[in-house]
């Protein structure tokens, strides 16, 4: 007896999805991209060259000629915080880059081959994460001197292995799958199960993920410049310009005002635009 | 007033705002009555709205569910029309709730008295050591091991048939006037069914109490309920005493849901004679197989003992036996995912090394194996374009629109339009992901397909379908299947030959046809005779050596 059915006629209603945007996740990618753009071009814009005094008034008030008022040694501040731009907003990025990078992949592959490499692994990066990351990065500093390349490889090897923890945990959850088995059955390599089969898998909470670490790479990189191993002056990043103005804030001045605004507005834009990706790349599952 | 219903429901409707906002109806104008005393099954496939009307009877609704009309009067009171507290006081002491899982149902940090007796506590109806008389005296009444002692125990210290049994007896103390039963036996195994469905059926007759049983297999539902509401799509299809429905539906599904649990014997497609010419497609001698830490050349955990079995090509093999039996390691083994220990596995003849990383991609690519969760074995990441085209490219090179017409082609093998090829897992139905995982199988173009209990989780129509399609592929491409699974009838739909696998052994190999004729193992025969059959009278008259049913079953 030949039964009928109707397959194809009972179709679940395809979701709407696609690359579109909530407006925070708009506003959160227009704030970045600004301040992607000053990295860039800031220098060229910058009224003053940002390491020149040129006012002999310290901490003088927002005016015409300084727009964001000058700093404790009558330095224009507008000029260096387009310059700092390029340094925070540049190392936080390669470094933020860089750890995520190693760690997801360095997870994933410990999640898929499991055993003794997994062990050892896993056993080496919590060891070096019971390192206290400012005393790592001034043992580095310290040892090879500071140069923007040694910052980024630092901060991202600070920050590497909680990557590593976070998307191993991921990855072990989707390891067992079904349709990773599946692939493995089929006779799949491991960079396939990893690339292919795992990675699109893990990519929304690795990207939350990456956002988070992101905004404490910019506190430790503040840190870093606050004990002089930082960006060196006559530069300075974001994180430097607030400390070395803080004493202004007794006299009222509004030096440390604007720096502060700048991390504020970058470190919250790319939460924003984190948790407001598109649905097509935060949740497959849905 | 003996003649006045218990429940009545009347124009009953339930709306859900989905998660984009959208405002579904999810129960549409449903009404019936329930008899002080009587017990009412629901009954549906999945998404037919039947869970949702038991739970409005206590006046709760799932989080998103709105009740949106009609009315609920439960004795003197008019469910819909009460306030939250006044339905907290009604819940335990007027109706109370048998969930699906008892394991998750009760705390595992808290003895059983303490929870089995909790209702007294929240509604003070008696003094503690009332209550917990009571108690005994339901773990009696439900047939319960040692009931002056068994609720001193954790939860996790009785098996799960005795908790579901002791669910019973949470719900049954506070004296409700109704229970809702919710698919209380559909976790468990055959031989367990049975001891808590007599339960049940006793404490109720006992009592007088009226059920609501929900339930989506017609002959569980025809042991226990005096009348049955069928329910597709939030509305009644029928509604009927029984046997009239089990003898003469009416309603075309119904017809179709009862007509699904005819076993349809299975004619094999292999050409008898000439089969000796060839070596079986699937040779398993002494074959062993566990987890864990590998000592001496032996795991921890033995699971397979000592497994034979010859399977010819053109010709299936069922393998059945409780949860916990080696059913699906035993797939896993022959797959290479789990590799045995010790034993040979001759695949075409030809031996096959036992770990995955020692097959040939030839050889992976002769034996696939299909898992139970459609859904868990289909990357959602991936399109079904994507999934079905992996293996033709990983196992024939094929690239592009070559690719591109295969996919098709194998859509159509399953019985699903080309477009298919475009969405994601999420978008389908159960059953057509189950339909894109047996395509997957066929992309590799197999010689055997290991069938892990593929439809178990699927509604019982849609489930016949499936086997329809396992069928129809087999006489076209000349498949050989394992077919693992806990169903006899499902097995019997589709095997020639059945083993009977208890504690990781095969105890007997049977021809499936007429499996209850020829059994001779004592597991086996019980095994055999604990199904349920669409028949009113079953349960009642069902005779089991108490013996047998003390050694192998997990009461």
């Amino acid at each position: 007896m030949k039964r009928e059915h109707p397959i194809a006629a009972s179709q679940p209603e395809r979701n709407a999805r696609g690359y579109t945007f909530s407006w925070v996740g708009r506003i959160g990618l227009l704030i970045i991209l600004f301040w992607a753009l000053v990295a860039l071009i800031g220098p060229a814009l910058a009224p003053y060259p940002p390491g020149e005094i040129v006012d002999w008034d310290y901490f003088g008030p927002v005016s015409g000629k300084y727009w964001m008022g000058t700093d404790y040694l009558g330095r224009d501040i507008f000029s260096r915080i387009l310059m700092g731009a390029r340094y925070t907003v540049g190392i936080a990025f390669c470094a933020v880059v860089l750890a995520c990078t190693g760690g997801v992949f360095m997870g994933m592959i410990a999640a898929v081959m499991g055993g003794w490499f997994d062990m050892i692994l896993s056993r080496l990066l919590d060891a070096f994460n019971g390192i206290p990351s400012l005393l790592f990065g001034l043992v580095v500093v310290a040892a090879v001197g500071s140069s923007i390349p040694v910052l980024v490889l630092t901060l991202a090897a600070i920050y590497m292995p909680g990557s590593y923890r976070f998307a191993r945990a991921l990855a072990v959850n989707v390891n067992t799958m079904d349709f990773v088995t599946v692939a493995r059955a089929r006779g799949e390599q491991t960079g396939y199960l990893i690339l292919r089969e795992i990675f699109p898998n893990i990519l929304g909470p690795v990207l939350a993920d990456l956002g988070l670490r992101f905004v404490f790479i910019v506190l430790v990189l503040s840190g870093l410049s606050f004990l002089g191993l930082g960006v060196q002056p006559p530069y300075a990043d974001w994180g430097a310009l607030v400390r070395e103005n803080i004493e202004g804030l007794s006299l009222g001045a509004p030096a440390v005002i604007f720096p502060s605004i700048a991390i504020a507005s970058l470190t919250i834009s790319v939460n924003m635009l984190i948790d407001n990706l598109p649905n097509k790349i935060r949740d497959r599952r849905e | 007033m003996t003649n006045a219903p218990l429940v009545t429901v009347r124009d009953l409707r339930i709306g859900a705002t989905t998660d984009s906002g959208r405002k579904v109806e999810i129960i549409k104008d449903v009404s019936f009555d329930v008899a002080p005393g009587e017990i009412v099954a629901l009954i549906g496939e999945s998404g037919s709205g039947k869970t949702t009307i038991a739970l409005s009877l206590m006046g709760h609704t799932r989080s998103g569910c709105d009740i949106t009309g009609g009315t609920i009067t439960l004795g003197e009171d008019t469910v819909t029309a009460m306030t939250e507290r006044g339905r907290a006081r009604l819940r335990g002491t007027k109706v109370s709730y048998i969930p699906q899982s008892a394991a998750a149902a009760f705390n595992p940090s808290k003895r059983i008295m303490d929870q089995v007796t909790e209702i007294n506590a929240i509604h003070r109806l008696m003094p503690r050591s009332a209550a917990e008389a009571k108690a005994v005296e339901l773990f009696r009444a439900l047939a319960l091991p040692e009931p002056e002692t068994i609720g001193e125990r954790y939860p996790h210290q009785v098996s799960g048939g005795q908790l579901q049994r002791l669910s019973a007896a949470m719900a049954l103390i506070g004296g409700p006037s109704l229970v809702i039963f919710d698919e209380p036996t559909t976790a468990l195994d055959v031989t367990t069914q049975i001891e808590v469905l007599r339960a049940f059926k006793s404490v109720m007759q006992a009592g007088g109490i009226a059920g609501v049983y929900v339930s989506h297999d017609l002959a569980v539902v025809a042991q226990i309920a005096d009348r049955v509401i069928v329910l597709r799509g939030g509305e009644i299809q029928e509604e009927g005493r029984t046997d009239q429905i089990l003898r003469s539906p009416t309603h075309a599904y119904t017809k179709q849901l009862v007509a699904a649990f005819d076993p349809v014997p299975h004619a094999s497609v292999a050409a008898e004679t000439g089969v000796s010419a060839k070596p079986p497609i699937l040779e398993v001698t002494n074959l062993h197989a566990g987890y864990g830490a590998i000592h001496n050349g032996e795991p921890t955990f033995k699971i397979l003992k000592n497994i034979n079995f010859r399977l010819e090509r053109g010709r299936n093999m069922g393998v059945i036996g409780e949860s916990g039996s080696g059913k699906s390691t035993l797939a896993r083994a022959i797959a290479g995912i789990l590799p045995p220990y010790q034993g040979t596995i001759l695949l075409d003849g030809q031996e096959m090394r036992g770990a995955l990383k020692g097959r040939s991609k030839d050889e992976l690519r002769r034996a696939q194996i299909v898992f139970q969760l459609a859904d868990t074995a289909l990357n959602p990441a991936h399109s079904i374009g994507n999934i079905l085209g992996r293996p033709l490219t990983f196992y024939h090179g094929l690239k592009g629109a070559a690719r591109e017409a295969r996919v098709i082609e194998l859509l159509d093998m399953v019985h699903l339009p080309a477009t298919m090829r475009h969405r994601l897992p999420g978008e389908l139905s159960g059953g057509q992901k189950q339909r894109i995982n047996l395509a997957r199988a066929l992309a590799a173009e197999p010689e055997l397909i290991l069938c892990d209990e593929i439809t178990s989780a699927l509604d019982t129509v849609v489930a016949a379908a499936i086997l329809d399609l396992l069928k129809e592929l087999q006489q076209g491409l000349g498949l050989s299947y394992l077919f693992i699974s806990h169903d006899l009838s499902t097995v019997e739909a589709i095997c020639d030959d059945v083993l009977v696998m208890l504690m990781g052994e095969v105890v007997e190999a049977l021809p499936a046809a007429d499996m209850s004729e020829q059994a001779t193992h004592a597991y086996s025969r019980l095994l055999i005779s604990s199904v349920p059959r669409l028949d009113t009278g079953w349960l009642a008259g069902l005779e089991q050596d108490p013996a047998l049913v003390a050694q192998f079953a997990k009461r």
